[in-house]
């Protein structure tokens, strides 16, 4: 509207808006109709901000999801070999990994990776979700390579997966180097055990042993700070998808932040939260079904 | 001199830990013949379970280092066996019962999968076994060591069943697989007499049956005496007395053994000894010469120097103390 | 008459409901323990003595009966107990393999009960622990599992100790641990029952040792007490006929007590489930004096002499 509007006109727009109301009241209607599916229009697209998101979150869940299964796969499969051959070569260099990926933020990897692979080597893209000279395959879950997938369509498919390349793992080194981390000391202390030693002594080969018994013992820890990192991986997203010009919700999410665009910011919020939620419940239900404990004891003692 | 079906000679073992090592064992040597039972006592602490465990090769995942010594069994190194034949060796000749139920299961899987587990890789691969017989094979196991109700048993994880419930279930997948030796590191402790002694029943009846060896840790010494031909003595990481096991009940020889044996409460009910004064020696630090010594009333000055080798005393009994040096003895083995 | 009992377990019972059925692990049970007294709690594996232990210590809330302790009924307090009431009754695990935090070094270990408890000066108290139990100093660095499994029970006492509780209930506390440390404890543990008049709830497999230091014998099978006496008559006049089959198969060294225990009686039968309890007697599956009425009419607990309790129905009750 600008700072030249007229004294009246901002005043209807105060009372239409419920900005003369305190700010419980304001809360209470802005809940309503969070309730309804109506999250307000956005002041800068001027379109309603669920369908903003709804347009533009697929893309970021993309790099999310990638960047998380890159977390959990490949973080606890480090963090298992780090602590078998612990204070070896690999644990030595898993530390040195992790250390260095937990200090680094994210927006150097995307750059340096960009610099690297896009501009020295020219093996990646460096820009946007897939190659200008391909269509988009037609949208079922938004999510390009899982579309393609569903269409049959590999040309695509590789094309996309090299876009996703670099701004995944900018987004999934930090977490994973935590993942290795916490995986690799719940690994390390429970190597120790008689049930491990007993496991040996039946024949069973250690590849088994690594990741059959020792590694479901001691999932515990990794499975929570998993369930926080999902969320973490989508807002890590906010540097990464400017860096890479990503059409994702983060780009939507940072553009709304610095126009004050407050309904957008809300929704974005809101979105994080909502997975930040999911994550934690998520992984309470794959710890009580990793570790019968839990619940066996909340039962039987009462 | 007969063949032994394991021979330990001269093991050295340290465990490594932060900042520095724990010499726990010095210099272990026994032999166990074929169709021999072998009783090993010791104190808590003295090694016992260490030793068994570097003779399965199962310290791999500690911090534990073999410094020096031969295992030989059937007069190969178990030391120097490659991957597959250390898988093979723990498959089909030697066997462990762990001494504490607890730990030896792993408490986020239930019973079933890790009998079945056990199953899949004792048997071998060559049988491929139906559903069916595995799940018989393995109620059958469960009600050879006694336990009521298999059924519950296999469905249930580790922390519903009692103490002896889980010792049963151990003697159950040690037993499971093919053998030639028997390791049973405390197999009664948590079993009440009746029970116990129907577990040792079954252990006879295997060395009848199958003519397996078995190696026995106890500490109830009315067990050992019930079932072994021979006994060792261990302390602080070495062997200090060897003989066959009436003897050594009747006529123990080095001064930690006499003290043992008197610790044992009677049925007769004379009250409780006062058991033998001082510990087991700090092992980042180990006493020099007999490491007994700080704790014995029979100390000599050569026993603060000099570690007493294993003198025989006669055929059936040898001991390891300066006490029972003779003129013109041969020091060595 | 009752005021001289610490402890007075009334008609217990605990179950537990799993998928494979109701599994009664304590089946109405009394139990009374005079203050300063030792009751030794022998039984079969799977006879629900641990379940007993933890019902007392309020680590499990018991499914009907009374727990009275000094007068007051805690049995309903279930784990809302005060903490007062917790430093009076302490309990030493069976298993010390696991009921220490691997995570914690043994000064960390001692010092959460402590801390607990509001215990100050801290340092000079864990030290003394430490020399209870004959630890050397230089262990409070240790972890757990650096330890020997007797070293560790060892630890589980002094951290018991370390509230300075009136009724101690030790799990099996000594069966893993080597008969000459195993008679230092024991002497430590009378020396501290004597000098704080402290009362002992014994569970034990070991009946040569509950011969030299129990006040009175319980025998539990399959979630219900069926002999209850003296000590010293317990072992003279052993009555039960699954106690003569106890007795009959503890393994002893010396050919003196190879006389006094009862003449051999073969453990025989399938040990039955606590699923699936017998009807009658649940003895009756492996006695070898079984009648007709065993396997139909389960018998009641009858006071043949002074102070001795029996379950079977071989014996009757005396006129008082
Ligand atoms: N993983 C380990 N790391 C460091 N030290 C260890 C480890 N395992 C055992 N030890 C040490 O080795 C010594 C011997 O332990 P071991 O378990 O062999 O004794 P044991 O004779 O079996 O005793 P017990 O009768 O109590 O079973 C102990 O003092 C213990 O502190
Ligand atoms: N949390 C639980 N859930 C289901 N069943 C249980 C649970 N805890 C114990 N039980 C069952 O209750 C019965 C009694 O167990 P308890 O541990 O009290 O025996 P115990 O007398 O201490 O035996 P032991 O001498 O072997 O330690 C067993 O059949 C056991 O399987
Ligand atoms: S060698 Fe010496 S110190 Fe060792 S036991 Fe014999 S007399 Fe005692
Ligand atoms: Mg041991
Ligand atoms: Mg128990």
């Amino acid at each position: 509207m600008g700072t030249q509007a007229p004294e009246d006109v901002v005043e209807r727009l105060r009372v239409e808006m419920h900005y003369d109301k305190p700010i419980f009241i304001q809360y209470y209607y802005w809940f309503k109709n969070v309730l309804r599916g109506n999250l307000g229009i956005s002041l800068v697209t001027k379109h309603p901000v669920l369908e903003d998101i709804s347009e533009l979150f697929p893309a970021t869940f993309e790099i999310a999801l990638y960047a998380f299964i890159f977390i959990a796969v490949v973080g606890t499969a480090i963090g298992v070999f780090s602590a078998r051959y612990s204070n070896s070569w690999v644990d030595n260099l898993g530390r040195i990994f992790a250390y260095f990926g937990i200090v680094t933020p994210q927006f150097v990897f995307a750059i340096m990776g960009m610099l690297l692979f896009c501009y020295v080597f020219k093996i990646l893209p460096s820009m946007g979700r897939l190659d200008p000279t391909l269509t988009y395959p037609a949208k079922i879950t938004g999510l390009i390579t899982i579309d393609a997938l569903l269409q049959g369509n590999f040309i695509v498919f590789f094309d996309a997966l090299k876009h996703l390349i670099l701004p995944v793992l900018s987004v999934g080194l930090g977490g994973m180097a935590q993942s290795t981390r916490i995986t690799r000391t719940s690994v390390y202390n429970n190597m120790r055990k008689d049930f491990i030693a007993a496991a040996q002594s039946y024949g069973v080969p250690d590849r088994v042993i690594m990741f059959r018994d020792l590694l479901k013992v001691s999932m515990n820890p990794t499975v929570s700070i998993l369930g926080l990192q999902f969320a973490t991986t989508l807002s890590n997203a906010f540097l990464v998808e400017l860096i890479f010009n990503w059409p994702g919700f983060a780009r939507y999410g940072m553009t709304a932040m610095l126009q004050k665009d407050l309904n957008a910011i809300s929704g974005v919020v809101l979105t994080v939260a909502i997975f930040v939620m999911l994550g934690n419940i998520f992984a309470d239900i794959v710890n009580s079904f990793l570790d019968p404990r839990v619940y066996l004891l909340s039962t039987s003692k009462e | 001199m007969e063949k032994s079906l394991l021979e330990v000679k001269d093991l050295n073992l340290h465990y490594v830990v932060f900042g520095g090592s724990l010499k726990v064992l010095d210099g272990v040597n026994f032999r166990v013949g074929f169709k021999e039972n072998i009783g090993i006592v010791g104190e808590t602490g003295c090694g016992k379970t260490t030793t068994m465990k570097a003779i399965m090769r199962i310290l791999g995942m500690t911090t534990a280092k073999i410094s020096k010594g031969e295992i030989l069994f059937k007069e190969r190194d178990v030391l120097k066996m490659n991957e597959a034949e250390v898988q093979k060796f723990r498959r089909r000749e030697i066997s462990m019962i762990f001494q504490d139920p607890t730990a030896a299961l792993n408490p986020v899987f239930s019973i079933k999968s890790q009998i079945y587990n056990v199953i899949k890789y004792s048997q071998g691969t060559e049988k491929k076994l139906t559903k069916k017989e595995r799940k018989d094979l393995a109620t059958k196991a469960l009600s050879d060591v006694m336990l009521p109700d298999p059924e519950r048993v296999l469905e249930n994880y580790p922390i519903q069943l009692s103490g002896g419930m889980r010792q049963r279930v151990c003697i159950a997948m040690a037993l499971l697989s093919d053998l030639d030796l028997l390791i049973a590191d405390e197999p009664g402790t948590s079993l009440d007499v009746t029970i116990q002694d129907q577990i040792l029943e079954l252990l006879n009846e295997l060395v009848r049956k199958k003519g397996i060896s078995i190696i026995l840790i106890s500490h109830a010494l009315g067990i050992i005496k019930n079932i072994t031909h021979r006994t060792y003595v261990m302390y602080a990481g070495f062997m200090i007395e060897a003989a066959k096991t009436t003897e050594l009940f009747s006529n123990p020889l080095h001064p930690y053994s006499k003290g043992l044996i008197a610790s044992v409460p009677t049925l007769v009910g004379r009250g409780i000894s006062n058991g033998i004064p001082g510990h087991i020696p700090n092992y980042s630090n180990p006493p020099l010469g007999c490491r007994f010594h700080p704790r014995c009333s029979y100390t000599m000055p050569i026993c603060k120097v000099e570690k007493p080798p294993f003198l025989t005393v006669s055929d059936t009994h040898q001991v390891a103390c300066w006490l029972f040096k003779k003129e013109g003895d041969k020091i060595g083995k | 008459m009752e005021n001289s009992n610490i402890l007075t377990i009334k008609n217990l019972k605990k179950y537990f409901f799993t998928q494979k059925g109701i599994v009664k692990a304590v089946n109405d049970i009394d139990i009374s323990i005079k203050e300063g007294e030792i009751l030794g709690l022998v039984g079969e594996s799977g006879s629900g003595k641990t379940t007993v232990a933890y019902t007392v210590v309020g680590l499990y809330s018991p499914t009907s009966g009374e727990i009275i302790f000094r007068n007051q009924n805690i049995g309903n307090e279930g784990k809302n107990r005060s903490i007062k009431l917790k430093q009076e009754i302490q309990i030493v695990f069976q298993d010390p393999g696991t009921s220490l935090n691997p995570a914690r070094n043994i000064y960390q270990i001692l010092e959460v009960p402590l801390k607990v408890h509001g215990i100050k000066n801290r340092d000079k108290k864990i030290k003394e622990l430490l020399q209870t139990v004959e630890i050397p100093e230089d262990y409070i660095h240790k972890y757990p599992q650096m330890i020997g499994g007797g070293e560790r029970q060892m630890i589980s006492i002094a951290r018991a100790l370390a509230s300075n509780p009136s009724l101690l209930i030790l799990d099996e506390p000594t069966s893993a641990l080597d008969v000459s440390i195993q008679a230092k404890i024991i002497n430590m543990l009378l020396q501290l029952q004597k000098n704080f008049n402290l009362s002992y709830l014994f569970i034990t497999h070991d009946l040569s040792l509950m011969r030299n230091i129990a006040s009175t014998v319980s025998i539990m099978y399959l979630g219900k007490i069926c002999e209850s006496a003296k000590c010293k008559e317990f072992f003279e006049k052993p009555l039960h006929p699954y106690t003569q089959m106890l007795l009959s198969s503890i393994p002893v060294l010396t050919d003196a007590e190879e006389d006094i225990k009862p003449k051999k009686v073969k453990s025989i039968g399938e040990i039955p489930s606590p699923v699936n309890i017998p009807s009658g007697c649940s003895f009756h599956s492996r006695c070898s004096k079984k009648m007709d009425i065993c396997s139909k009419e389960d018998p009641i607990m009858a006071e043949i002499s002074a102070g001795h309790f029996v379950r079977c129905h071989l014996f009757k009750q005396i006129e008082l």
